[in-house]
Protein backbone atom coordinates (compact mmCIF):
# COMPACT_ATOMS: atom_id res chain seq x y z
CA UNK A 1 0.00 0.00 0.00
CA UNK A 2 1.41 3.31 -1.07
CA UNK A 3 2.44 5.83 1.66
CA UNK A 4 1.56 9.50 0.82
CA UNK A 5 0.81 9.60 -2.73
CA UNK A 6 -2.95 10.74 -3.67
CA UNK A 7 -5.27 7.83 -4.38
CA UNK A 8 -8.12 7.63 -5.65
CA UNK A 9 -10.14 5.06 -2.66
CA UNK A 10 -13.40 3.65 -1.70
CA UNK A 11 -14.81 4.28 1.82
CA UNK A 12 -15.07 0.39 2.58
CA UNK A 13 -11.77 -0.14 1.27
CA UNK A 14 -10.45 2.83 3.19
CA UNK A 15 -12.04 1.18 6.36
CA UNK A 16 -9.94 -2.15 5.34
CA UNK A 17 -6.59 -0.41 5.17
CA UNK A 18 -7.13 1.29 8.16
CA UNK A 19 -7.74 -1.35 10.11
CA UNK A 20 -5.12 -3.30 8.78
CA UNK A 21 -3.03 -0.45 9.52
CA UNK A 22 -4.53 -0.36 13.44
CA UNK A 23 -3.13 -4.17 13.49
CA UNK A 24 -6.15 -5.94 12.38
CA UNK A 25 -5.63 -9.60 12.36
CA UNK A 26 -9.11 -11.27 12.56
CA UNK A 27 -12.16 -10.69 10.71
CA UNK A 28 -15.46 -12.36 10.52
CA UNK A 29 -18.39 -11.63 8.87
CA UNK A 30 -21.59 -12.44 6.50
CA UNK A 31 -21.23 -9.68 3.87
CA UNK A 32 -24.04 -7.76 3.64
CA UNK A 33 -24.63 -4.49 0.80
CA UNK A 34 -23.67 -2.24 1.43
CA UNK A 35 -20.36 -3.40 3.75
CA UNK A 36 -19.82 -6.32 1.19
CA UNK A 37 -16.26 -4.74 -0.01
CA UNK A 38 -15.11 -4.16 3.37
CA UNK A 39 -15.71 -8.59 3.95
CA UNK A 40 -13.89 -9.12 -0.04
CA UNK A 41 -10.66 -6.72 0.67
CA UNK A 42 -10.20 -8.27 4.04
CA UNK A 43 -10.24 -11.94 2.68
CA UNK A 44 -8.11 -10.72 0.19
CA UNK A 45 -5.43 -8.42 2.85
CA UNK A 46 -5.45 -10.52 5.60
CA UNK A 47 -3.76 -13.45 4.50
CA UNK A 48 -1.28 -11.02 3.59
CA UNK A 49 -0.14 -9.72 7.09
CA UNK A 50 -0.66 -13.12 8.92
CA UNK A 51 -3.97 -12.77 9.59
CA UNK A 52 -7.52 -14.73 9.30
CA UNK A 53 -10.29 -13.98 7.77
CA UNK A 54 -13.47 -16.53 8.34
CA UNK A 55 -16.72 -16.40 5.88
CA UNK A 56 -19.70 -16.91 8.91
CA UNK A 57 -23.07 -19.04 8.87
CA UNK A 58 -24.57 -15.43 9.87
CA UNK A 59 -23.96 -12.20 12.03
CA UNK A 60 -24.71 -13.88 14.93
CA UNK A 61 -21.56 -16.19 15.22
CA UNK A 62 -19.35 -13.36 12.95
CA UNK A 63 -19.62 -11.56 16.23
CA UNK A 64 -19.04 -14.65 18.64
CA UNK A 65 -16.24 -15.21 16.59
CA UNK A 66 -14.21 -11.95 16.83
CA UNK A 67 -15.25 -11.62 20.70
CA UNK A 68 -13.26 -15.36 20.82
CA UNK A 69 -10.79 -14.24 18.42
CA UNK A 70 -9.79 -11.35 20.49
CA UNK A 71 -9.82 -12.82 23.65
CA UNK A 72 -6.99 -15.16 22.13
CA UNK A 73 -4.82 -11.50 21.77
CA UNK A 74 -5.64 -10.72 18.27
CA UNK A 75 -7.11 -7.22 16.95
CA UNK A 76 -10.86 -8.34 15.32
CA UNK A 77 -13.44 -6.93 13.48
CA UNK A 78 -16.73 -7.21 11.88
CA UNK A 79 -18.95 -5.66 9.14
CA UNK A 80 -22.36 -5.64 8.20
CA UNK A 81 -25.45 -3.31 7.50
CA UNK A 82 -28.47 -3.04 9.75
CA UNK A 83 -29.77 -6.33 9.34
CA UNK A 84 -27.08 -7.64 10.09
CA UNK A 85 -26.38 -5.36 13.03
CA UNK A 86 -29.64 -6.20 14.40
CA UNK A 87 -28.74 -10.03 14.92
CA UNK A 88 -25.24 -8.71 16.16
CA UNK A 89 -26.77 -6.91 19.39
CA UNK A 90 -26.80 -9.76 21.49
CA UNK A 91 -22.67 -10.80 21.48
CA UNK A 92 -22.04 -6.98 21.13
CA UNK A 93 -23.50 -6.91 24.75
CA UNK A 94 -21.76 -9.64 25.21
CA UNK A 95 -18.32 -7.68 24.54
CA UNK A 96 -19.78 -4.78 26.45
CA UNK A 97 -20.15 -6.74 29.82
CA UNK A 98 -17.23 -8.88 29.14
CA UNK A 99 -14.81 -5.95 28.17
CA UNK A 100 -13.76 -7.51 24.77
CA UNK A 101 -12.13 -4.94 22.56
CA UNK A 102 -13.34 -5.53 19.08
CA UNK A 103 -14.29 -3.04 16.07
CA UNK A 104 -18.14 -3.46 14.48
CA UNK A 105 -18.98 -1.28 11.06
CA UNK A 106 -22.48 -0.68 9.93
CA UNK A 107 -22.65 0.39 6.99
CA UNK A 108 -26.05 1.70 6.94
CA UNK A 109 -28.93 1.15 4.43
CA UNK A 110 -32.44 1.43 4.23
CA UNK A 111 -34.25 0.03 7.16
CA UNK A 112 -36.50 -1.71 8.82
CA UNK A 113 -35.93 -4.98 7.84
CA UNK A 114 -33.95 -5.49 4.62
CA UNK A 115 -35.21 -2.22 3.41
CA UNK A 116 -33.34 -1.09 0.32
CA UNK A 117 -30.12 -2.69 -0.15
CA UNK A 118 -28.55 -0.21 -2.53
CA UNK A 119 -29.61 2.82 -0.83
CA UNK A 120 -28.42 5.35 1.79
CA UNK A 121 -30.04 5.86 5.47
CA UNK A 122 -28.56 7.18 8.73
CA UNK A 123 -31.50 5.15 10.95
CA UNK A 124 -29.18 2.71 12.87
CA UNK A 125 -27.88 5.99 15.23
CA UNK A 126 -30.68 4.83 18.10
CA UNK A 127 -29.58 0.99 17.51
CA UNK A 128 -25.97 1.77 17.81
CA UNK A 129 -26.88 3.59 20.98
CA UNK A 130 -29.63 0.86 22.55
CA UNK A 131 -29.39 -2.05 20.11
CA UNK A 132 -27.80 -4.55 23.10
CA UNK A 133 -30.15 -4.38 26.47
CA UNK A 134 -28.94 -3.51 29.80
CA UNK A 135 -27.18 0.12 31.31
CA UNK A 136 -24.33 0.21 29.03
CA UNK A 137 -21.99 2.88 27.28
CA UNK A 138 -21.06 2.44 23.68
CA UNK A 139 -18.40 4.46 21.53
CA UNK A 140 -20.08 5.02 17.99
CA UNK A 141 -17.52 7.11 15.40
CA UNK A 142 -19.90 8.44 12.51
CA UNK A 143 -16.89 9.07 9.60
CA UNK A 144 -17.97 11.99 6.90
CA UNK A 145 -15.39 11.10 4.17
CA UNK A 146 -13.29 8.69 2.45
CA UNK A 147 -9.92 9.59 4.56
CA UNK A 148 -12.08 9.44 8.23
CA UNK A 149 -13.18 5.85 6.93
CA UNK A 150 -9.46 5.39 7.33
CA UNK A 151 -8.60 7.80 10.17
CA UNK A 152 -11.69 6.74 12.50
CA UNK A 153 -11.45 3.12 11.60
CA UNK A 154 -7.63 3.44 13.60
CA UNK A 155 -9.23 5.33 16.38
CA UNK A 156 -12.18 2.64 16.76
CA UNK A 157 -9.45 0.05 17.05
CA UNK A 158 -7.20 2.53 19.58
CA UNK A 159 -10.79 2.75 21.86
CA UNK A 160 -11.20 -0.41 21.77
CA UNK A 161 -8.35 -1.50 23.22
CA UNK A 162 -7.78 1.01 25.23
CA UNK A 163 -11.31 0.90 26.77
CA UNK A 164 -11.66 -3.09 26.41
CA UNK A 165 -15.22 -2.28 24.79
CA UNK A 166 -17.01 -2.79 21.06
CA UNK A 167 -16.38 0.35 18.85
CA UNK A 168 -19.09 0.74 16.54
CA UNK A 169 -18.25 2.67 13.27
CA UNK A 170 -21.39 4.26 12.18
CA UNK A 171 -20.99 4.68 8.45
CA UNK A 172 -23.83 4.98 5.74
CA UNK A 173 -23.90 4.31 2.21
CA UNK A 174 -22.89 7.50 0.99
CA UNK A 175 -19.39 7.29 2.36
CA UNK A 176 -18.74 3.77 2.21
CA UNK A 177 -19.62 3.79 -1.72
CA UNK A 178 -18.03 6.94 -2.55
CA UNK A 179 -14.84 7.07 -4.32
CA UNK A 180 -12.63 10.40 -3.27
CA UNK A 181 -8.97 11.73 -3.38
CA UNK A 182 -7.23 10.62 -0.27
CA UNK A 183 -3.33 11.05 1.26
CA UNK A 184 -3.23 8.47 4.13
CA UNK A 185 -1.05 9.49 6.98
CA UNK A 186 2.03 7.66 6.53
CA UNK A 187 3.03 4.71 9.02
CA UNK A 188 4.69 7.61 11.35
CA UNK A 189 2.03 9.68 11.36
CA UNK A 190 -0.37 6.71 12.79
CA UNK A 191 -0.69 6.53 16.39
CA UNK A 192 -1.27 2.42 16.70
CA UNK A 193 -2.42 1.85 20.61
CA UNK A 194 -2.23 -2.08 21.39
CA UNK A 195 -3.72 -3.53 24.17
CA UNK A 196 -1.91 -3.44 28.01
CA UNK A 197 -0.62 -6.74 28.95
CA UNK A 198 -0.86 -8.42 32.55
CA UNK A 199 2.51 -7.67 34.60
CA UNK A 200 1.30 -9.93 37.69
CA UNK A 201 2.14 -13.66 37.41
CA UNK A 202 -1.06 -15.84 37.12
CA UNK A 203 -2.66 -16.23 40.09
CA UNK A 204 -2.65 -12.75 41.18
CA UNK A 205 -4.42 -11.36 38.16
CA UNK A 206 -7.53 -9.87 37.65
CA UNK A 207 -9.25 -9.91 34.30
CA UNK A 208 -11.77 -7.70 35.75
CA UNK A 209 -9.99 -5.43 38.45
CA UNK A 210 -11.49 -2.29 39.96
CA UNK A 211 -8.59 0.24 40.56
CA UNK A 212 -11.17 2.94 42.21
CA UNK A 213 -10.18 4.60 39.22
CA UNK A 214 -12.88 4.26 35.93
CA UNK A 215 -10.42 5.81 33.71
CA UNK A 216 -7.98 2.61 34.82
CA UNK A 217 -8.94 -0.35 32.51
CA UNK A 218 -7.39 -4.13 33.89
CA UNK A 219 -4.92 -5.52 31.26
CA UNK A 220 -6.69 -7.95 29.25
CA UNK A 221 -4.38 -11.49 29.22
CA UNK A 222 -4.74 -13.59 25.95
CA UNK A 223 -5.71 -17.10 26.06
CA UNK A 224 -2.73 -19.37 25.66
CA UNK A 225 -0.73 -16.54 27.54
CA UNK A 226 -0.56 -19.15 31.01
CA UNK A 227 -3.33 -17.12 32.33
CA UNK A 228 -6.85 -18.18 33.60
CA UNK A 229 -9.18 -16.30 34.38
CA UNK A 230 -13.32 -16.41 33.82
CA UNK A 231 -15.30 -14.67 30.69
CA UNK A 232 -18.79 -14.49 30.83
CA UNK A 233 -21.43 -12.47 30.40
CA UNK A 234 -23.28 -12.71 34.01
CA UNK A 235 -22.34 -9.64 35.73
CA UNK A 236 -19.35 -10.88 37.55
CA UNK A 237 -16.48 -9.91 39.86
CA UNK A 238 -12.98 -9.06 39.60
CA UNK A 239 -12.09 -12.62 38.74
CA UNK A 240 -14.41 -13.03 36.44
CA UNK A 241 -16.64 -15.26 38.27
CA UNK A 242 -20.34 -14.84 38.10
CA UNK A 243 -22.08 -12.83 41.20
CA UNK A 244 -25.46 -11.81 42.63
CA UNK A 245 -24.06 -9.98 45.34
CA UNK A 246 -26.30 -6.52 44.68
CA UNK A 247 -23.48 -4.11 45.67
CA UNK A 248 -20.95 -5.67 43.34
CA UNK A 249 -23.37 -5.84 40.69
CA UNK A 250 -23.64 -2.45 41.28
CA UNK A 251 -20.22 -1.63 41.37
CA UNK A 252 -19.08 -3.44 37.87
CA UNK A 253 -21.97 -2.17 35.81
CA UNK A 254 -21.33 1.43 36.91
CA UNK A 255 -17.79 0.56 35.96
CA UNK A 256 -17.70 -0.39 32.64
CA UNK A 257 -20.46 2.86 32.55
CA UNK A 258 -17.75 5.11 33.82
CA UNK A 259 -14.85 4.06 31.81
CA UNK A 260 -16.42 5.06 28.59
CA UNK A 261 -18.62 8.47 29.97
CA UNK A 262 -15.57 9.88 31.97
CA UNK A 263 -12.75 9.57 29.04
CA UNK A 264 -15.31 11.66 26.49
CA UNK A 265 -12.36 14.01 25.93
CA UNK A 266 -10.03 11.53 25.08
CA UNK A 267 -12.41 11.02 21.88
CA UNK A 268 -12.95 12.29 18.60
CA UNK A 269 -14.06 15.72 18.50
CA UNK A 270 -16.72 17.18 16.52
CA UNK A 271 -15.27 19.39 13.69
CA UNK A 272 -16.54 22.96 13.67
CA UNK A 273 -16.96 25.33 10.71
CA UNK A 274 -17.89 29.09 11.27
CA UNK A 275 -19.47 28.36 14.10
CA UNK A 276 -17.69 31.58 15.99
CA UNK A 277 -20.52 33.72 15.34
CA UNK A 278 -22.95 31.84 14.05
CA UNK A 279 -26.33 32.58 14.54
CA UNK A 280 -27.93 29.55 13.26
CA UNK A 281 -26.17 26.26 13.59
CA UNK A 282 -26.43 22.58 11.72
CA UNK A 283 -25.67 19.79 13.65
CA UNK A 284 -24.79 17.19 11.08
CA UNK A 285 -22.69 13.85 11.32
CA UNK A 286 -21.83 11.19 8.55
CA UNK A 287 -22.58 11.41 4.74
CA UNK A 288 -24.90 14.23 5.45
CA UNK A 289 -22.48 16.29 7.04
CA UNK A 290 -20.78 16.90 3.51
CA UNK A 291 -24.65 18.28 2.25
CA UNK A 292 -24.48 20.67 5.90
CA UNK A 293 -21.15 21.58 5.24
CA UNK A 294 -21.86 22.69 1.55
CA UNK A 295 -25.12 24.50 2.83
CA UNK A 296 -23.25 26.40 5.56
CA UNK A 297 -20.71 27.99 2.97
CA UNK A 298 -23.29 28.42 0.69
CA UNK A 299 -24.94 30.28 3.39
CA UNK A 300 -21.51 32.12 4.26
CA UNK A 301 -21.28 33.23 0.67
CA UNK A 302 -24.75 34.99 0.96
CA UNK A 303 -24.33 36.49 4.05
CA UNK A 304 -26.35 34.55 6.42
CA UNK A 305 -24.70 33.45 9.26
CA UNK A 306 -24.96 29.54 9.69
CA UNK A 307 -22.18 27.79 11.47
CA UNK A 308 -21.44 23.34 10.74
CA UNK A 309 -21.13 21.34 14.15
CA UNK A 310 -19.85 17.96 12.68
CA UNK A 311 -19.98 15.31 15.59
CA UNK A 312 -17.56 12.74 15.14
CA UNK A 313 -17.53 10.61 17.83
CA UNK A 314 -21.77 10.28 17.92
CA UNK A 315 -22.00 7.99 21.31
CA UNK A 316 -21.37 9.00 23.59
CA UNK A 317 -23.13 12.11 23.25
CA UNK A 318 -20.50 15.03 23.33
CA UNK A 319 -21.92 18.10 24.78
CA UNK A 320 -19.56 20.83 24.56
CA UNK A 321 -20.06 22.17 21.06
CA UNK A 322 -23.88 22.37 21.75
CA UNK A 323 -23.72 23.90 24.90
CA UNK A 324 -20.95 26.61 23.41
CA UNK A 325 -23.72 27.15 20.40
CA UNK A 326 -26.24 27.38 23.35
CA UNK A 327 -24.62 29.99 25.57
CA UNK A 328 -24.40 32.69 21.62
CA UNK A 329 -28.35 32.72 22.13
CA UNK A 330 -28.96 31.11 18.47
CA UNK A 331 -31.90 31.35 16.65
CA UNK A 332 -32.19 27.82 15.90
CA UNK A 333 -30.07 23.99 15.74
CA UNK A 334 -30.61 22.25 12.17
CA UNK A 335 -30.60 18.90 12.56
CA UNK A 336 -30.37 17.60 9.30
CA UNK A 337 -30.89 13.41 9.08
CA UNK A 338 -31.27 10.22 6.68
CA UNK A 339 -33.96 9.20 8.87
CA UNK A 340 -36.94 10.33 10.86
CA UNK A 341 -34.88 12.03 13.53
CA UNK A 342 -32.97 10.35 15.86
CA UNK A 343 -29.91 12.62 16.96
CA UNK A 344 -31.99 15.45 17.40
CA UNK A 345 -33.21 13.68 20.45
CA UNK A 346 -30.25 14.65 22.66
CA UNK A 347 -29.35 17.74 20.76
CA UNK A 348 -33.30 18.43 21.68
CA UNK A 349 -32.52 17.55 25.29
CA UNK A 350 -28.99 19.73 25.38
CA UNK A 351 -30.82 23.27 23.81
CA UNK A 352 -33.79 22.88 25.96
CA UNK A 353 -36.26 25.96 25.20
CA UNK A 354 -32.95 28.05 23.87
CA UNK A 355 -34.07 27.87 20.58
CA UNK A 356 -35.66 25.77 18.03
CA UNK A 357 -34.34 22.67 17.28
CA UNK A 358 -35.82 21.79 13.80
CA UNK A 359 -35.21 18.17 11.70
CA UNK A 360 -34.52 17.88 8.15
CA UNK A 361 -35.53 14.64 7.26
CA UNK A 362 -35.59 12.41 4.34
CA UNK A 363 -36.36 8.64 3.66
CA UNK A 364 -36.39 6.45 1.00
CA UNK A 365 -32.72 6.24 0.58
CA UNK A 366 -31.89 9.66 -1.30
CA UNK A 367 -29.51 11.75 0.26
CA UNK A 368 -30.36 15.54 1.54
CA UNK A 369 -29.79 18.06 -0.65
CA UNK A 370 -27.77 20.67 0.51
CA UNK A 371 -30.24 23.66 -0.69
CA UNK A 372 -32.98 21.90 1.63
CA UNK A 373 -30.69 22.97 4.58
CA UNK A 374 -30.00 26.03 3.35
CA UNK A 375 -33.89 26.25 3.06
CA UNK A 376 -34.02 25.75 6.51
CA UNK A 377 -31.37 27.98 7.59
CA UNK A 378 -33.08 30.81 6.01
CA UNK A 379 -36.03 30.09 7.42
CA UNK A 380 -34.42 30.14 11.05
CA UNK A 381 -32.86 33.61 10.28
CA UNK A 382 -35.89 35.63 8.69
CA UNK A 383 -38.30 33.63 11.62
CA UNK A 384 -35.75 34.42 14.18
CA UNK A 385 -35.76 38.08 13.29
CA UNK A 386 -39.23 38.07 13.12
CA UNK A 387 -39.55 37.15 17.00
CA UNK B 1 -12.48 24.88 -11.97
CA UNK B 2 -15.52 22.73 -11.48
CA UNK B 3 -16.61 19.59 -14.04
CA UNK B 4 -19.52 17.14 -13.15
CA UNK B 5 -19.64 13.98 -15.70
CA UNK B 6 -22.13 11.90 -15.40
CA UNK B 7 -21.56 7.89 -17.28
CA UNK B 8 -24.94 6.15 -17.93
CA UNK B 9 -25.83 3.08 -19.74
CA UNK B 10 -26.46 -0.49 -19.07
CA UNK B 11 -25.36 -3.03 -16.37
CA UNK B 12 -22.21 -5.04 -17.96
CA UNK B 13 -21.52 -2.07 -20.39
CA UNK B 14 -18.52 -1.13 -18.03
CA UNK B 15 -19.38 2.98 -17.04
CA UNK B 16 -18.80 2.26 -13.55
CA UNK B 17 -15.17 1.26 -14.45
CA UNK B 18 -14.44 4.21 -17.04
CA UNK B 19 -16.16 6.75 -14.18
CA UNK B 20 -13.66 5.01 -11.43
CA UNK B 21 -10.81 5.52 -13.99
CA UNK B 22 -11.61 8.98 -15.03
CA UNK B 23 -11.59 9.84 -11.45
CA UNK B 24 -8.70 7.80 -10.60
CA UNK B 25 -6.58 10.05 -13.20
CA UNK B 26 -7.85 13.44 -11.91
CA UNK B 27 -7.09 12.56 -8.34
CA UNK B 28 -3.80 10.77 -9.01
CA UNK B 29 -1.81 12.69 -11.37
CA UNK B 30 -3.32 16.18 -11.49
CA UNK B 31 -3.81 18.64 -8.60
CA UNK B 32 -7.04 18.44 -8.91
CA UNK B 33 -9.78 17.13 -6.34
CA UNK B 34 -11.73 14.28 -7.45
CA UNK B 35 -14.79 11.94 -6.59
CA UNK B 36 -16.96 9.47 -8.16
CA UNK B 37 -19.97 7.81 -6.98
CA UNK B 38 -22.52 5.70 -8.44
CA UNK B 39 -26.13 4.07 -8.33
CA UNK B 40 -27.04 0.78 -9.33
CA UNK B 41 -29.99 -1.66 -8.38
CA UNK B 42 -29.49 -5.49 -6.95
CA UNK B 43 -29.19 -6.53 -10.71
CA UNK B 44 -25.51 -6.02 -11.88
CA UNK B 45 -26.24 -6.91 -15.64
CA UNK B 46 -28.57 -5.42 -17.91
CA UNK B 47 -30.09 -3.01 -15.77
CA UNK B 48 -29.57 0.86 -15.70
CA UNK B 49 -26.21 2.02 -14.12
CA UNK B 50 -25.28 5.64 -13.61
CA UNK B 51 -22.04 6.83 -12.70
CA UNK B 52 -20.60 10.45 -11.64
CA UNK B 53 -17.69 12.14 -11.24
CA UNK B 54 -16.67 15.43 -9.90
CA UNK B 55 -13.30 16.88 -11.00
CA UNK B 56 -12.88 20.44 -9.14
CA UNK B 57 -9.57 22.71 -7.59
CA UNK B 58 -12.24 22.99 -4.53
CA UNK B 59 -12.83 20.69 -1.78
CA UNK B 60 -16.05 18.52 -3.01
CA UNK B 61 -18.31 18.62 0.02
CA UNK B 62 -21.71 16.89 -1.51
CA UNK B 63 -20.83 14.70 -3.74
CA UNK B 64 -23.79 13.89 -6.23
CA UNK B 65 -24.42 15.76 -9.36
CA UNK B 66 -28.02 17.38 -10.01
CA UNK B 67 -27.27 18.04 -13.81
CA UNK B 68 -24.02 17.49 -15.31
CA UNK B 69 -22.34 19.56 -17.32
CA UNK B 70 -20.91 16.49 -19.28
CA UNK B 71 -22.85 13.52 -20.45
CA UNK B 72 -22.20 9.95 -21.92
CA UNK B 73 -24.97 7.61 -22.28
CA UNK B 74 -24.37 4.37 -23.86
CA UNK B 75 -28.53 3.04 -24.37
CA UNK B 76 -31.42 4.12 -25.62
CA UNK B 77 -33.19 4.35 -22.27
CA UNK B 78 -29.73 6.41 -20.22
CA UNK B 79 -30.84 8.72 -23.27
CA UNK B 80 -34.32 9.18 -22.52
CA UNK B 81 -33.98 9.69 -19.03
CA UNK B 82 -30.41 11.67 -18.44
CA UNK B 83 -30.01 14.18 -21.35
CA UNK B 84 -33.10 16.02 -20.34
CA UNK B 85 -31.26 17.05 -16.96
CA UNK B 86 -27.95 18.11 -18.92
CA UNK B 87 -26.60 21.46 -18.14
CA UNK B 88 -27.61 24.16 -20.70
CA UNK B 89 -24.52 24.78 -22.71
CA UNK B 90 -23.06 21.46 -21.91
CA UNK B 91 -21.93 18.56 -23.41
CA UNK B 92 -23.78 15.71 -24.41
CA UNK B 93 -21.93 12.33 -26.00
CA UNK B 94 -23.87 9.35 -27.74
CA UNK B 95 -23.09 5.94 -28.76
CA UNK B 96 -25.16 5.79 -31.72
CA UNK B 97 -24.56 2.30 -32.20
CA UNK B 98 -27.44 1.72 -29.47
CA UNK B 99 -29.06 5.06 -29.35
CA UNK B 100 -30.87 6.29 -32.40
CA UNK B 101 -32.75 8.97 -30.74
CA UNK B 102 -31.67 11.81 -28.97
CA UNK B 103 -34.10 14.44 -27.09
CA UNK B 104 -33.97 18.20 -28.60
CA UNK B 105 -31.23 19.76 -26.13
CA UNK B 106 -29.70 22.87 -25.47
CA UNK B 107 -26.20 21.32 -25.58
CA UNK B 108 -23.27 20.26 -27.87
CA UNK B 109 -24.10 16.50 -29.02
CA UNK B 110 -21.55 14.59 -30.51
CA UNK B 111 -22.90 11.32 -31.97
CA UNK B 112 -19.75 8.29 -32.32
CA UNK B 113 -20.09 4.62 -33.07
CA UNK B 114 -18.32 3.95 -29.77
CA UNK B 115 -19.56 0.15 -29.59
CA UNK B 116 -19.92 -0.48 -33.07
CA UNK B 117 -16.07 0.81 -32.85
CA UNK B 118 -14.80 -1.08 -29.84
CA UNK B 119 -15.91 -4.31 -31.79
CA UNK B 120 -14.02 -3.90 -34.94
CA UNK B 121 -10.96 -3.48 -32.33
CA UNK B 122 -11.53 -7.41 -31.27
CA UNK B 123 -14.23 -6.87 -27.82
CA UNK B 124 -17.14 -4.93 -27.87
CA UNK B 125 -16.68 -5.22 -23.58
CA UNK B 126 -13.79 -2.12 -24.17
CA UNK B 127 -16.47 0.30 -25.17
CA UNK B 128 -15.84 1.84 -21.95
CA UNK B 129 -12.51 2.90 -22.56
CA UNK B 130 -13.03 3.94 -25.79
CA UNK B 131 -15.95 6.04 -24.78
CA UNK B 132 -13.49 7.51 -21.81
CA UNK B 133 -10.68 8.26 -24.46
CA UNK B 134 -13.66 10.47 -26.20
CA UNK B 135 -14.55 11.56 -23.32
CA UNK B 136 -10.53 12.99 -22.20
CA UNK B 137 -10.05 13.59 -25.48
CA UNK B 138 -13.24 16.59 -26.12
CA UNK B 139 -13.03 17.91 -22.34
CA UNK B 140 -9.12 17.86 -21.72
CA UNK B 141 -10.48 17.83 -18.53
CA UNK B 142 -6.86 15.20 -17.69
CA UNK B 143 -3.56 14.63 -19.72
CA UNK B 144 -4.23 11.84 -21.62
CA UNK B 145 -0.95 10.21 -21.02
CA UNK B 146 -2.22 10.55 -17.03
CA UNK B 147 -5.67 8.80 -18.14
CA UNK B 148 -3.87 6.07 -20.57
CA UNK B 149 -1.47 5.07 -16.71
CA UNK B 150 -4.89 5.11 -15.12
CA UNK B 151 -6.14 3.05 -17.50
CA UNK B 152 -3.47 0.93 -17.54
CA UNK B 153 -3.13 0.61 -13.53
CA UNK B 154 -7.29 -0.85 -13.67
CA UNK B 155 -8.01 -3.04 -16.17
CA UNK B 156 -7.48 -6.57 -15.84
CA UNK B 157 -4.40 -7.58 -16.36
CA UNK B 158 -3.36 -9.23 -19.66
CA UNK B 159 -6.04 -6.85 -21.51
CA UNK B 160 -3.48 -4.01 -21.58
CA UNK B 161 -2.94 -3.97 -25.27
CA UNK B 162 -6.42 -3.98 -26.20
CA UNK B 163 -7.50 -1.54 -24.03
CA UNK B 164 -4.69 1.01 -24.95
CA UNK B 165 -5.83 0.22 -28.33
CA UNK B 166 -9.37 1.29 -27.51
CA UNK B 167 -8.43 4.20 -25.04
CA UNK B 168 -6.36 5.50 -28.15
CA UNK B 169 -9.16 4.91 -30.85
CA UNK B 170 -11.27 7.21 -28.48
CA UNK B 171 -8.61 9.77 -28.37
CA UNK B 172 -8.82 9.76 -32.21
CA UNK B 173 -12.32 9.77 -32.88
CA UNK B 174 -12.52 13.25 -30.54
CA UNK B 175 -9.78 14.69 -32.87
CA UNK B 176 -12.40 13.30 -36.38
CA UNK B 177 -15.13 14.92 -34.44
CA UNK B 178 -13.58 18.24 -33.68
CA UNK B 179 -12.44 18.57 -36.68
Amino acid sequence: MKEGKPRLLLGNEACVEGAIAAGLKFFAGYPITPSTEIAELCASYLPRVGGKFMQMEDEIASMAAICGASLAGRKSMTATSGPGFSLKQENIGFAVEAEIPCVVVDVQRVGPSTGMPTSAAQGDVMQARWGTHGDHEIVALAPSSVLEAYTLTVAAFNIAEELRTPVILLMDEMVGHLREKVVLPSKSELLVKDRAKPDLPPGQYKPYADYGDPAKVAPLAAFGDGYKYHVTGLTHGEDGFPTNNPELGARQIKRINDKITSRKKDLPQAEELFTDDAEVFVFSYGGTARSAKKAVRDARAKGLKAGLIRPVTIWPFIEEPLLKAKAKKPKAVIVPEMNLGQIILPVKRVMGDACPVVGVNKLGGRYIEPDEILDAIKEAIQSGSAS
Amino acid sequence: MRKEFRLAGAGGQGLITAAIILAAAAAEHTEYNAVQSQSYGPESRGGSSKADVIISTDEIDYPEIKSPEILLVMTQEACDKFVPGVRPGGMVIVDDTYVKDVPPIDAKVIKYSISAKAKELGREIVANIVALGLLVGLTGIVPEEAALQSVLARVPKGTEELNKTAFLAGIQAAKEVNS
